[in-house]
C-alpha cells in the first residue's frame, strides 16, 4: 500500500457554543492516498465541510477549533502549523472548491485575475506569465474563448461557467489535493455531469487527489474509488466505493443508499425499497454522548447502542462503527 | 462609447435639474417678505411709499412674477446672476472671490472624512471586540451628536488659545511673505481646526457605515475563497473585501455632499473662513437677493457635479453597475 498524502488521526473539533465548548467532529481518523477520490458521505450537519475546513486551516476564527489530534500532510502536523505556513499550503498545495460558484468569485475583478493571483502569489510568475497561463487554465476548463472570456467579470458568466473558473483558480497550482464541497449542488443535472467529467478528466491528468464532498450517492459510485460516511461529527464506515454500497456495514448507510431512487423503474410503478431515514440529526450538544448518535433513528437499536459508544470493526477494508455491523 | 453615452445622459438631467433649481429658488425668495427696497430704505433712515415704489420701477420689481422669473432664468442662462445692490459688485465676482475658499474646506473635509472614516470602519470590522472598535463607535456617536459649531468652539478654545497652535481665525494670515509653498503652507496651517471640525460629523458616519460594510463582506463566500487561495490577511481585507465594502460609503458620501456645504456654512461662521458661507449670512441679513440666488444656484451645481462625480466612481469601482445603462 502507499504511503498515505493525508492522514488525519483522532482529529476532534470544538465549536464554541453559549453553552461552552462542544465537539463537531469527534475522534476522526482517516487517510487519502496519492491521485484517489475519496468521497464524504452524510446528511448537512454532520460535520463534512468541517473537517474540509479543518484541513485547509480555515475554520471560522474564533468559534471553531482544533481541539486534538493530528492532521498529518507529507509528514507534518498541519494542524500544529502557524498562519503563514498554512497560507503556504492553502491554494498551493490543498486547494478547495466550494457549494456556491454564484456567490464564490470576487464580483469586482476578472477571472483572469482572479487566476492570475494564485499563480503570482504561489508560483512567483510575473504578471504576464500568470495571465498566460490564466488562459491556458481557462482553456482547460473547457470555457469556450478562453481568450477573449479571460478578461470577463462574474456576472457575466453562468453558474456553470463560475464552478470551472473556480475549479481552474484550485487547480492553478497543480496541487496534491483538491477538496471539492458539493461542487454540483447550486447547478442544474446536465451541468452537474460536465463539472463531474471535468474533476474527474483534470484528477487523472494532473494525478490530483480529490476528496469529494457530496450527497449524491450517485455521484460517488461515479467518481470516488473511496468514500467515508459521517454520522453527526463521527465517522460511521468507510472503505472501498462498491464493497460500501453494495454491502453496507452500518445501517445509516443503508439508510442513505435506499434514499436514491433509480430511473430504470416504471414511473407508475410502487417502490417499497425507496425509503427515507426517519427523524434528524441530534443536536449539537449532545454530540459528546457516549453513545451510538444514531441510535435514535435505527430501527435496530438496543440498549448496548444506547448507553456505549461502538468501536470501529473491520471487514477487509471496510470499517464500521455499528455494534450490529456483523448481523448487517 | 457607453461611458461617454451615460455622462451625457447624465448631464442632459443635470442642466434639467438646475433649471428647476432656478425657478424653485426664485420662487421661494419672492415668497418671503421683504426685498431690496426694503433694506435701502432702512438703511436711508426711512422712505415714503412714492420712493419705495420708484426704487421699486427701478430694480424691476413692480413688474409680475413671471416677467422677473423668465427674466431671471434668462440671465443665468447667459451667464449674468445680476448685480449685488449690497455688495455693489456683479454676483458672479463676488461668488468668484469665495468659492475657492469654500470649495477648499469642503474638498478636504470629505477627502479627511471619507479617508480616516473607511480606515477606522475596516479595522473596527477586522477587530469586532478591540478596543478599536469601542473607540470608533463612541468617536461615531461623538461625533454625530456634537454640533459643528459646538466643536469647532472647543477645537478653537483648546488649539488657539490654550495650546496656541493653530491660528484662531481667517485663511491665510497677511504678514507673511514668500513663494507659492510658503503661502500654501500657511493656508494649510490655517485650514486644520476648520477641516477637523467640518469633517468629524461625516468622518462619524462613513466610519460607522463602511464598518458595517465591510463586516457583511468579510462573511461573504469570495472572501472564503481568497483565504482558501493563501493570501495574506491583508490582501483578503484590503483587495477582495474592501473594494466590496466600498459601494454603499461611496453613495453616502454623494448624497451627503451637499450636507457638507451647508455645514461649512457653519464652520465658516465660526473660523471667519471667507468663503460663500459667510457671504451667505451677510446677505441674506441683508436681502441681498441676486447674492442669495447665486450662492443656492453655485451650492446646487457644485451637489449636482458631486453626484455625477459620485456616479463616475461607482463605475470604476463595480462592473456591474457599467453594464446598466
Amino acid at each position: 500500500m502507499t504511503e498515505p498524502l493525508l492522514k488525519i488521526e483522532n482529529l476532534r473539533i470544538e465549536l464554541a457554543l453559549r453553552s461552552g465548548q462542544a465537539p463537531v467532529i469527534d475522534d476522526l481518523s482517516l487517510e487519502l492516498r496519492p491521485g484517489e477520490t475519496l468521497s464524504f458521505v452524510g446528511e448537512s450537519g454532520c460535520g463534512k465541510s468541517m473537517t474540509a475546513l479543518a484541513i485547509m486551516g480555515l475554520l471560522p476564527e474564533k468559534v471553531g477549533s482544533i481541539a486534538g489530534g493530528r492532521i498529518l500532510f507529507d509528514g507534518r502536523d498541519m494542524a500544529q502549523m502557524n498562519d503563514a505556513q498554512l497560507r503556504s499550503i492553502r491554494g498551493n498545495e490543498i486547494s478547495m472548491i466550494f457549494q456556491e460558484p454564484m456567490t464564490s468569485l470576487n464580483p469586482v475583478y476578472t477571472v483572469g485575475e482572479q487566476i492570475a493571483e494564485v499563480l503570482r502569489r504561489h508560483k512567483g510568475m510575473s504578471k504576464q506569465a500568470a495571465w498566460a497561463r490564466a488562459i491556458e487554465l481557462l482553456d482547460a476548463v473547457r470555457i469556450p474563448n478562453a481568450k477573449s472570456r479571460v478578461s470577463d467579470y462574474p456576472h457575466q458568466m453562468s453558474g456553470g461557467q463560475r464552478q470551472r473558473v473556480m475549479i481552474a483558480i484550485a487547480l492553478a497550482c497543480a496541487p496534491k489535493i483538491l477538496i471539492a464541497d458539493e461542487p454540483t449542488t447550486a447547478l442544474d443535472v446536465t451541468v452537474q455531469a460536465q463539472i463531474f467529467d471535468l474533476l474527474r478528466d483534470l484528477g487523472r491528468e494532473t494525478g490530483t487527489a480529490i476528496i469529494l464532498i457530496t450527497h449524491d450517492m450517485g455521484a460517488v459510485s461515479e467518481m470516488a474509488d473511496r468514500m467515508v460516511v459521517m454520522y453527526a461529527g463521527r465517522k460511521a464506515e468507510d472503505g472501498p466505493v462498491a464493497p460500501v454500497i453494495s454491502h453496507p456495514r452500518h445501517p445509516y448507510t443503508k439508510g442513505l443508499i435506499s434514499c436514491v431512487p433509480h430511473l430504470l423503474a416504471k414511473l407508475t410503478e410502487q417502490r417499497p425499497d425507496l425509503t427515507e431515514v426517519p427523524g434528524i440529526v441530534p443536536a449539537l450538544a449532545s454530540f459528546g454522548a457516549d453513545a451510538c448518535l444514531f441510535a435514535s433513528r435505527c430501527d435496530m437499536a438496543d440498549d448496548k447502542c444506547r448507553s456505549s459508544r461502538p468501536p470501529e470493526v473491520a471487514f477487509g477494508e471496510q470499517h464500521s462503527a455499528c455494534w450490529k455491523a456483523d448481523q448487517l | 462609447m457607453a461611458i461617454f453615452m451615460t455622462i451625457l445622459q447624465r448631464l442632459t438631467y443635470a442642466a434639467l435639474l438646475l433649471i428647476a433649481v432656478l425657478v424653485l429658488n426664485f420662487t421661494m425668495m419672492n415668497l418671503a417678505p421683504g426685498d431690496v427696497a426694503d433694506t435701502i430704505a432702512a438703511s436711508m433712515g426711512g422712505a415714503d411709499a412714492e420712493l419705495m415704489d420708484k426704487i421699486r420701477a427701478e430694480y424691476g420689481l413692480d413688474q409680475p412674477f413671471i416677467v422677473q422669473l423668465g427674466a431671471y432664468i434668462g440671465r443665468v442662462l447667459s451667464f449674468d446672476l445680476g448685480y449685488s445692490y449690497f455688495y455693489n459688485a456683479p454676483v458672479t465676482e463676488l461668488i468668484f472671490e469665495r468659492l475657492p475658499a469654500t470649495l477648499l474646506l469642503v474638498i478636504a473635509a470629505q477627502v479627511l472624512a471619507l479617508v480616516i472614516g473607511v480606515l477606522l470602519g475596516v479595522f473596527s470590522a477586522r477587530h469586532p471586540n478591540g478596543v478599536a472598535n469601542y473607540f470608533v463607535t463612541l468617536f461615531a456617536l461623538f461625533g454625530y451628536a456634537a454640533p459643528v459649531f459646538w466643536t469647532g468652539i472647543l477645537l478653537l478654545i483648546g488649539f488657539s488659545l490654550k495650546i496656541p497652535l493653530f491660528p484662531v481665525a481667517g485663511m491665510s494670515d497677511v504678514t507673511i511673505e514668500g513663494g507659492f509653498f510658503v503661502k500654501a503652507l500657511d493656508i494649510a496651517h490655517h485650514m486644520v481646526l476648520p477641516v477637523i471640525t467640518l469633517g468629524s460629523i461625516f468622518l462619524a458616519l462613513y466610519s460607522r457605515l463602511s464598518r458595517a460594510s465591510m463586516l457583511e463582506v468579510l462573511g461573504s463566500d469570495y472572501v472564503r475563497t481568497a483565504k482558501a487561495k493563501g493570501l495574506s490577511p491583508r490582501e483578503v481585507t484590503l483587495k477582495h473585501a474592501l473594494k466590496n465594502a466600498l459601494p454603499p460609503v461611496v453613495t453616502l458620501a454623494g448624497l451627503q455632499f451637499s450636507a457638507v456645504i451647508s455645514g461649512a456654512v457653519l464652520v465658516e461662521t465660526v473660523f471667519s473662513w471667507p468663503g460663500l458661507g459667510q457671504l451667505a449670512l451677510t446677505s441674506i441679513l441683508a436681502r441681498d437677493t441676486p447674492t442669495i440666488l447665486g450662492i443656492l444656484f453655485f451650492s446646487a451645481l457644485v451637489v449636482i457635479i458631486g453626484n455625477l462625480l459620485t456616479d463616475l466612481v461607482m463605475r470604476m469601482i463595480d462592473p456591474r453597475v457599467r453594464g446598466r445603462a
